[in-house]
């Protein structure tokens, strides 16, 4: 929680509190898990129903614990569920923050990160804590615990995942607060039976309520499942779920662009209105203008041009420097902060070839006159044609 | 008495427009969440709509980082150039109708442009302004990415593109500069061309590409006319479908400084 930015939060909260209709310091204070959460409207609990819940139950429960011991596999349920409850009664992370991968995973032999997802996940899935799953999984703590005590109610926090979901929490609140035979058929019929007889003998009952964790009642050439392993799926792009603070699009920026549209195309007009755009007597090849300029963006280059050899001015520095070298930046300049003050160097780099690109541009529009000599523009005048019957005042 | 006249008139108009705004033809063509649609109410998720059920889905998501509308952090330089471009695409369709590209006919085209064709002037003062304000705002652009360091990964491929759209634009901008055929045009892309003439080992052959002969004739008109008219828009097009493309691929505006 303490890592979303504090206006978010506060924006959270004062949704939260206008709905539910209390004081925001209380919404603040539950959210930051300093007072109990207060209960959401009753109507919103009636949407979440048990009978989602109850399917899922059994299958998910002993899918993961049967590729381990499919011997034992009513035991370890009853493990897993009596560690579910306690975990329930403790803080909701299910994971387990204080486990230490790292030297498991170097007992296990594989990579902790993955080690990690895969305990985690199936400690979701089972109910049962991480650092129980992560015992069995390393074969320390071999699950012995005894098979006949598990009452049908108990099974039923088991069924939902310790996870901070809002509908998970619902349909557990649901569970424990109902009568197990109205709450959970399913698993009230099933439970029991399983793991009161030996899995040998399970019989139809618990065949039924998880075809998976029992593949020696599975009838010939019926495919079952099983939980392998987790893998992470490589996304085709990066999905950064950090909170942002987002507005819509329309309007606020659909406002602001057509805003600067219409800006834009007015500023265009009057600017066409006031000045003429130059139109010289037609082309004589006969008479050549003193100087002959270029067009103003490439005045910086013939500029160039009357202190180098044409070889550099005109060929190696437009395409190395301002081709190859402009779109070189971004593989050349590793370094990966945005802040002004990280990236001194580059912001110099930049603002001085852009300011040396200016001078040279300024230098040839208005002090090079005829023979491309230097010359003052105050003095001579100024010796760029685009420039000249600029004012049009009809 | 009139004005039981002006309510019952009122009515009508209400009414028949209830009734085309309703209809079959009006409801086929706004989809749903368009704010022109008859009913429509300001809701969050109408809100998604007019993006997300709109050709504007291509350009924006739905809903940008509160930063990014800010003017103060793009000054909005990327969509000044691509609606300079469009303004330049509708100024210069309008400008073809007027002008030929020939040696013989260039000049007096475009100097009848301000004598005899109605607001001819003032749309090709646009165009030949707007063209200017394009480079100048494409350089701005590419200024403010730099500063604001929004080539860093991931979107560095964004910026090289950025970079062929700036070159695009000098070329788009310098082919148009022949078109009107007098002295300033003439003389200024014999010396860009020159420039072009300094290209190591073939310099000779590129500068008779670009001229269509060794020197600016009839025939560079025509040549440059038909790249400044369709080649060059046709291939900035696909850069900049690319280049939008990419801006909200590569996750959208940049993070605040």
């Amino acid at each position: 929680m303490s890592d979303i930015p504090e206006h978010l939060l506060r924006r959270s909260a004062e949704a939260k509190a206008k709905a539910l209709g209390i004081p925001v310091e209380q919404v603040l204070a539950e959210m930051t898990g300093e007072a109990p959460v207060t209960a959401m409207d009753a109507g919103d609990q009636p949407k979440v129903e048990t009978v989602e819940a109850v399917p899922q139950t059994p299958a998910e429960t002993s899918m993961p614990v049967a590729q381990d011991a499919p011997q034992t596999d009513a035991a370890v349920e009853v493990a897993a569920e009596e560690q579910a409850e306690a975990t329930a009664a403790g803080p909701a992370d299910g994971a387990g923050g204080e486990i230490d991968y790292e030297a498991a995973a170097a007992k296990a032999g594989m990579p902790a990160s993955l080690l990690q997802r895969s305990v985690e996940a199936k400690a979701k899935a089972s109910g049962a804590s991480a650092a129980q799953v992560l015992a069995e999984m390393l074969g320390e703590e071999a699950p012995s615990a005894p098979p006949a005590t598990a009452p049908a109610p108990e099974s039923a926090p088991a069924a939902s995942t310790p996870e901070p979901e809002p509908t998970a929490d619902a349909v557990s609140a649901d569970v424990i607060d109902m009568p197990p035979a109205a709450a959970a058929p399913a698993p009230a019929t099933s439970a029991p039976a399983a793991s009161a007889q030996p899995p040998a003998t399970g019989g139809a009952t618990a065949v039924a309520a998880r075809p998976i964790a029992q593949p020696e009642a599975v009838p010939e050439g019926v495919r079952t499942q099983r939980l392998l392993t987790v893998v992470k799926a490589n996304a085709i792009q990066q999905v950064k779920a950090e909170p942002t603070d987002k507005v819509s699009t329309w309007p606020h920026l659909m406002i602001m662009e057509f805003a600067v549209l219409l800006g834009v195309t007015a500023l265009l007009i009057v600017l066409s209105v006031i000045l003429q755009a130059p139109l010289l007597e037609s082309a004589n090849f006969n008479a050549t203008p003193n100087p002959s300029k270029a067009p103003w963006y490439f005045l910086g280059l013939q500029e160039l041009l009357s202190y180098f050899d044409p070889q550099i001015a005109g060929v190696t520095v437009p395409t190395i420097i301002g081709l190859v070298g402009f779109m070189a930046i971004p593989y050349v300049d590793k370094n990966p902060s945005n802040k002004p003050s990280d990236r001194k160097f580059a912001i110099f780099m930049y603002t001085f070839f852009m300011m040396g690109s200016a001078t040279l541009t300024i230098l040839g529009v208005l002090f090079r006159g005829p023979g491309f000599n230097f010359t003052y523009p105050w003095v001579d005048g100024i010796f760029f044609d685009d420039l000249k019957d600029w004012v049009n005042f009809e | 008495m009139a004005n039981g006249i002006v309510d019952k008139v009122k009515e009508q108009a209400t009414s028949i427009w209830g009734k085309v705004h309703g209809s079959q033809v009006a409801e086929s063509i706004l989809r749903p969440g368009s704010p022109f649609k008859k009913g429509y109410s300001d809701t969050p998720r109408n809100r998604s709509y007019v993006i997300m059920n709109n050709v504007l889905y291509h350009l924006h998501p739905v809903k940008v980082k509160r930063h990014g509308v800010r003017l103060s952090y793009t000054l909005c330089l990327g969509g000044i150039s691509f609606f300079l471009f469009i303004l330049l695409t509708i100024t210069g369709i309008f400008l073809m109708f007027y002008y030929a590209p020939t040696a013989e006919a260039a000049y007096v085209d475009v100097e009848a442009l301000s004598t005899s064709v109605a607001f001819g002037s003032l749309v090709r003062n646009m165009h030949r302004w707007g063209a200017h304000l394009m480079v100048l705002s494409v350089f701005l652009h590419m200024s403010r990415v730099f500063y604001h360091g929004a080539y860093k990964p991931p979107r560095e491929f964004n910026w090289v593109v950025g970079v062929i759209l700036l070159l695009l634009t000098l070329l788009l901008s310098f082919t148009g500069y022949l078109l009107p055929w007098d002295q300033l045009a003439l003389w200024a892309v014999t010396v860009g061309t020159n420039m072009a003439g300094f290209v190591p080992v073939f310099g000779d052959q590129v500068k008779f590409a670009l001229l269509g002969s060794v020197e600016v004739t009839g025939d560079t008109i025509l040549r440059w006319y038909v790249l400044h008219v369709l080649a060059f828009p046709f291939i900035i097009v696909i850069f900049m479908a690319v280049h939008f493309w990419r801006v909200r691929k590569d996750g959208g505006i940049s993070g605040p400084l």
